[in-house]
């Protein structure tokens, strides 16, 4: 994945929503989940409890950290598994590939990882000679593509499966033309399994990781985290800061939430503790900061860390549905990676809190109860008073709180909009006016409120 | 100063006031017809589901319903004179033919149709992720309604591995099509001994 930004969310989208037919299929895709979603829900009668419950939890999570990450340490320990801390994602990667080297191991196999695709790790590693490859099938197609994943949990999501097809035709050398899901399900299944059987090293991600007893949870549904770490001599697991929980019996609770938030299923199909090494392997866990203490003092911001990874407020945004994952340009994307990109790069990110209709639905189905789109609406502030908004918009805002602070001026300016909606309409019907785009302007109604209300007022008996 | 002290350091310094940890015992699943309830949610994950009476009657239909001729492993003594037994002594990586593992799991969960099976019931960790099916056997007695029934089970849990299997590895990355047989089994058996 680049790191220079070329473009913003606006220009990727308007590239994204050029092929009307794929648009329509994305969105229609994403919401079948969401509703999926809801059917799962609804079937526990203490769902909202069950949020408010791991909301909580999660909120004594952040307040407590420090004590919860030296608990979750000297248990690692005890338990046999190496600890490492890194301050960012340069530190993170240089810790893996120092393993690796150690053992003289070249190749590894990953499961899901967001946040080693956020330290950009395969790219590092392949950089000094180590092949990587991304095990979970989405992840695998998005690597032989050389594209970011676009979902946190479907990495392909926006892929039509004639183009993964086509992808496995120059790749894994299937007839063209091959399209059926299973099929091309089956060449990755018999690829992929040499991949675990060959592989000495194996990296996995950590949905949650407990600090009572030192053991860490892998969720997947292919199985591909097993088969890695199980047939490895050294796994790694990398984690962010925030992905402790304080007991065991909290799992509950959050693996109750997880699938059903993500896919509508009752549970992953592979929850899987891993505790202690097994007989002759070595079990290296790295926690990572890159940022995460930096967001844990943004009053505002923290309890963005409090995000399980499940990927429903994507699904149900009507602007990440439209646009796609890719256009966030940002390893964690939809409402939450807006929330959590500008505090990684503010001037970088500047755009994605602004890709929201601040329409609520995110925070309405977020398991952990993150007030999602209150914080997308104070990043705004936050971003436009840093002075890092897109020129248009500021110029805009400062029109608009101009405009508005005055009766007169407000009243010149709605005269003046009528007059040209009715007199001379291509003057905002035209490309230049961001809002005319897929769209028609209204027409200009014949008077103003006011001006109908005194004409009326005076015709009263 | 080093990089563990740094992070500790700014946690302290930015880590908000203390918040209390919430009652987690008032949620409670309901212990009726978990046998009904859990075969119903298993066989809407995708796995099969067979209520038996011993091991003789599992060993009968895994003769009728798997291909014997290839590889059948197992950590249960009773039906090892015909299948092999699992060594946890051997590289893992000599499972990879594994046709069928028939194991045991401690207790499963009726309100998502998962088995906890811990390393020690596996036989070794790889088994129930390698073979191409797998069969788990469960007591009826061990069903528990939900996960909190589950974890409290569980407790501190003495094992180095252990993991809830919910039916066959699956996928959905393309197109959102389900394919059951991702990289783990094709197919998951539970029998339930009543």
């Amino acid at each position: 994945m680049s790191q220079t930004k070329t473009k913003d969310h606006a220009a990727l989208a308007g590239a994204f929503i050029k092929d009307e037919e794929r648009v329509d299929w994305h969105d229609g895709a994403l919401w079948y989940i969401r509703e999926k979603r809801d059917i799962a829900a609804k079937q526990i009668p203490e769902w909202e409890q069950l949020r408010e419950a791991a909301s909580n939890i999660k909120s004594n999570v952040i307040s407590n950290l420090h004590e919860y990450l030296l608990q979750f340490e000297a248990n690692l320990i005890k338990n046999g598994i190496t600890v490492h801390w890194a301050d960012s994602a340069e530190e993170h990667n240089e810790i893996v590939y120092s393993i690796l080297k150690a053992k003289e191991i070249n190749q590894m196999v990953k499961s899901k990882s967001m946040l080693t695709e956020e330290c950009h790790l395969n790219e590092y590693l392949e950089e000094r000679g180590i092949e990587v490859i991304n095990s979970d099938l989405g992840e695998y197609i998005q690597q032989i593509d050389n594209e970011p994943p676009s979902h946190i949990v479907l990495p392909c999501i926006h892929k039509r499966k004639e183009e993964i097809g086509e992808l496995f035709h120059e790749h894994l050398g299937t007839e063209k033309g091959l399209s059926d899901p299973t099929l091309l399900t089956r060449v990755a299944r018999k690829h992929l399994r040499n991949i675990f059987l060959t592989r000495r090293g194996a990296l996995t991600g950590v949905n949650f990781a407990v600090a009572e007893t030192g053991e860490y949870v892998v969720c997947t549904n292919e199985g591909n985290a097993d088969m890695g770490a199980h047939l490895s001599e050294v796994q790694i697991a990398s984690m962010g800061l925030e992905k402790l929980i304080p007991q065991k019996k909290h799992l509950g609770i959050f693996l109750r939430l997880l699938a059903r938030s993500a896919t509508g299923q009752p549970i992953t199909i592979y929850s899987s503790h891993f505790k202690k090494p097994r007989k002759g392997q070595e079990m290296h866990l790295i926690l990572v900061d890159a940022g995460r203490t930096r967001q844990l003092g943004r009053k505002d911001f923290r309890d963005s860390l409090k995000c399980i990874k499940c990927g429903s407020c994507m699904n149900t945004c009507p602007v990440y549905r439209k646009s796609g994952g890719l256009s966030y340009h940002n390893t964690i994307s939809g409402p939450i990676g807006a929330i959590l990109a500008p505090n990684l790069d503010m001037k970088r990110h500047a755009d994605l809190p602004f890709a929201s209709t601040l329409c609520g639905s995110c925070s309405n189905v977020c398991p952990v109860k993150i007030n999602i789109h209150d914080q997308l609406y104070k990043w705004r502030q936050v971003i436009v008073k840093e002075g890092y908004a897109a020129n248009t918009k500021a110029l805009g805002m400062k029109t608009m709180a101009w405009t508005f602070s005055s009766p007169v001026r407000i009243t010149k300016v709605g005269e003046a909009g009528r007059w040209f909606l009715q007199n001379i309409p291509f003057v905002l019907n035209n490309k230049f006016n961001p809002w005319f785009k897929q769209r028609d302007m209204p027409e200009g109604p014949k008077e103003s409120f006011t001006e109908w209300f005194i004409k009326n007022e005076n015709k009263k008996p | 100063m080093t990089t563990r002290e740094k992070i500790l350091d700014a946690v302290l310094k930015n880590q908000p006031a203390t918040t209390t940890l919430p009652d987690t015992s008032v949620f409670e699943g309901d212990s009726n017809e978990l046998v009904q309830k859990y075969m119903d949610v298993f066989k809407t994950i995708g796995g099969s589901c067979v209520l038996v009476k011993d091991i003789a009657a599992i060993k009968t239909f895994i003769t009728v319903n798997f291909d014997t001729a290839k590889r059948i492993v197992t950590t249960l003594p009773e039906p090892g004179d015909s299948f092999e037994l699992i060594s946890d002594n051997v590289d893992p990586h000599s499972y990879d033919d594994v046709e069928l593992a028939l194991i045991k799991a401690h207790f499963s969960v009726a309100e998502n149709g998962a088995v906890w099976l811990t390393e020690e019931v596996m036989g070794q960790r790889i088994i129930p992720y390698i073979c191409q099916h797998l069969a788990v056997i469960v007591r009826a007695e061990s069903i528990v309604p939900t996960m909190h029934e589950a974890y409290k089970k569980i407790g501190e849990g003495d094992y180095g591995f252990g993991g809830f299997i919910g039916g066959p590895s699956k996928t959905a990355d393309i197109e959102q099509a389900l394919v059951l047989g991702a990289h783990g089994p094709l197919s998951m058996t539970v029998f339930i001994i009543e």
